[in-house]
């Protein structure tokens, strides 16, 4: 863990701003909201990680899939904004990541979704899904579908074999 | 022209270290690090390509760059200014004269894939057909009558719906080309612009939204009725015109594809269901893939029934943020 990581991770503690969660769907949304909107359409139960430095960081307790937007930096520089970093410094919230879904615009050509590809490729998990802007009916219908097949046993059993 | 652009009443000298809405700051960086000129991309190889095209397909190719100009040139002049006066945060002002700046720097594009690959010529016929085509003309005049007009969130409206919709039945054509490993050169420059529409139509998509908040139920009830007039207006006239253009080539049907995928993103961008069903989105895999190059890998695993389950080799990625 690196020196930052773990001076964050330390006053997370110290300041005891941590909010554990249960949710097996983890987001993130700016204030924009296109992503909280294909959240919403989902009906599932979803924790949103904190745009503001002041609310309290969230901790993951049990395996769940995050849920991201790409923000189109030049030749995908800073796509993954701040919050998920920090969010991704916590070693339970990489522990419990078991996949990831992109939300983008494929008019940032191969950048399309560019911050889930790199969090799935770095923390080792499928990126399953990617859509655009705050995702169509079909989309919401595919991922809703989608993780009640993930999260069946049979389906976890094989993914661990 | 008659009537005055209104300007903006009241200036105040900006604060750039007083933000009021972070995503001022956000999407300025972000054009800002975005920043392209027509001069770094290699335009020049692209003229042997060009000599392997038919008659027909030039002519295709040079109506389809002049349209986008005369659209670029109305949303730098006129659209993107003219949003400038209803700015709710003089950061907001900030970025629309970099959105009118850089449809300058799109128009100017085109005549540097004309300059390099056609004759003077060719290049007045096709600016005189510009003027002549009744459809092009007609969309100009509808989205800048809405730009004239009084009411500053229609304004946005007509600004998002053209920016991340009545460009797409001109952008089709450089990312067919691309497909068939064509003026690849010209299609790399207009991934460039297709890149900055998006992030254009999402921030005039956003302000928009930012200004309906706190506005009453009927008041949102008639800008969202308003919107879907005015995209079924502009949509018709854009079947028009791309029969008019993609007939003598036979891909109309895929084009219009392309039209009803892009009218249901300019929805999104406003933040309006998607309208058209996924049965008339399906445009064709190479043009998808034109336009955005390795996207299509398998990315449903969902809908791979978990058979090809196969996780990444980690490789070091390279974002410099990138820190655990």
């Amino acid at each position: 863990m690196s020196p930052a990581a773990l001076a964050d991770k330390q006053n997370a503690g110290a300041h005891g701003s941590v909010e554990f969660t249960k949710s097996n769907l983890i987001y993130f949304s700016s204030v924009s909201e296109n992503t909280k909107r294909f959240v919403d359409k989902l009906e599932m139960e979803a924790a949103r990680i904190p745009i503001f430095a002041t609310e309290p960081q969230l901790i993951s307790t049990v395996p769940y899939v995050l849920l991201i937007p790409t923000y189109g930096g030049e030749r995908g520089k800073h796509s993954i904004v701040p919050q998920i970093m920090k969010f991704l410094r916590h070693d339970e919230n990489r522990a419990n990541l078991r996949g990831v879904i992109g939300a983008g615009n494929t008019n940032f050509g191969e950048y399309y979704c560019i911050a889930a590809k790199r969090i799935a490729q770095k923390c080792n998990v499928p990126v399953l899904y990617t859509f655009e802007l705050m995702g169509t009916s079909e989309d919401v219908l595919n991922v809703k579908e989608g993780l009640e097949t993930f999260w069946t046993p049979a389906s976890q059993n094989r993914q661990e074999r | 022209m008659t009537e005055k652009i209104q300007l903006t009443n009241k200036v105040e000298a900006i604060n750039w270290n007083r933000i009021q809405d972070d995503k001022d700051v956000e999407v300025w960086n972000r054009l800002v690090n975005n920043f392209w000129l027509p001069e770094k991309v290699p335009l020049s190889n692209d003229i042997q390509s060009w000599a392997t095209l038919t008659e027909d397909e030039k002519l295709l190719t040079m109506r389809v760059f002049t349209g986008l100009t005369l659209l670029d040139t109305l949303q730098g002049t006129v659209g993107a200014v003219s949003l400038i006066p209803d700015a709710i945060t003089p950061h907001e002002e900030a970025v629309y004269t970099n959105i009118a700046f850089m449809e300058s720097v799109h128009a100017k594009s085109y005549s540097s894939i004309f300059s390099t690959l056609a004759s003077t010529k060719e290049i007045d016929e096709a600016f005189r057909w510009s003027t002549e085509n009744v459809n092009l003309q007609k969309k100009a005049q509808i989205i800048e009558s809405y730009y004239h007009g009084e009411d500053p969130l229609k304004r946005k409206i007509a600004s998002t719906l053209l920016e991340s919709f009545l460009f797409y039945s001109g952008f089709y054509l450089p990312m067919h080309w691309s497909s068939h490993a064509k003026l690849t050169n010209t299609a790399d420059l207009i991934r460039l612009i297709i890149r900055d529409e998006a992030v254009h139509g999402y921030y005039i998509g956003y302000k928009f939204q930012k200004g309906l908040e706190g506005a009453s139920e009927e008041r949102k009830q008639e800008l969202k009725d308003y919107t879907f007039e005015l995209m079924f207006e502009l949509y018709e006239n854009e079947v028009q015109y791309t029969h008019d253009l993609y007939d003598p080539v036979g891909l109309s049907e895929d084009v219009k594809k392309f039209l009803h995928y892009n009218a249901n993103k300019a929805l999104m961008n406003l933040g309006y269901e998607a309208m058209f069903p996924a049965t008339v989105t399906d445009v064709s895999p190479a043009i998808l893939a034109a336009l955005s190059p390795n996207a299509d890998e398998n990315h449903d695993f969902f809908s791979g029934s978990g058979s090809s389950y196969v996780i990444g080799k980690a490789v070091n990625t390279e974002d410099e943020d990138w820190d655990f």
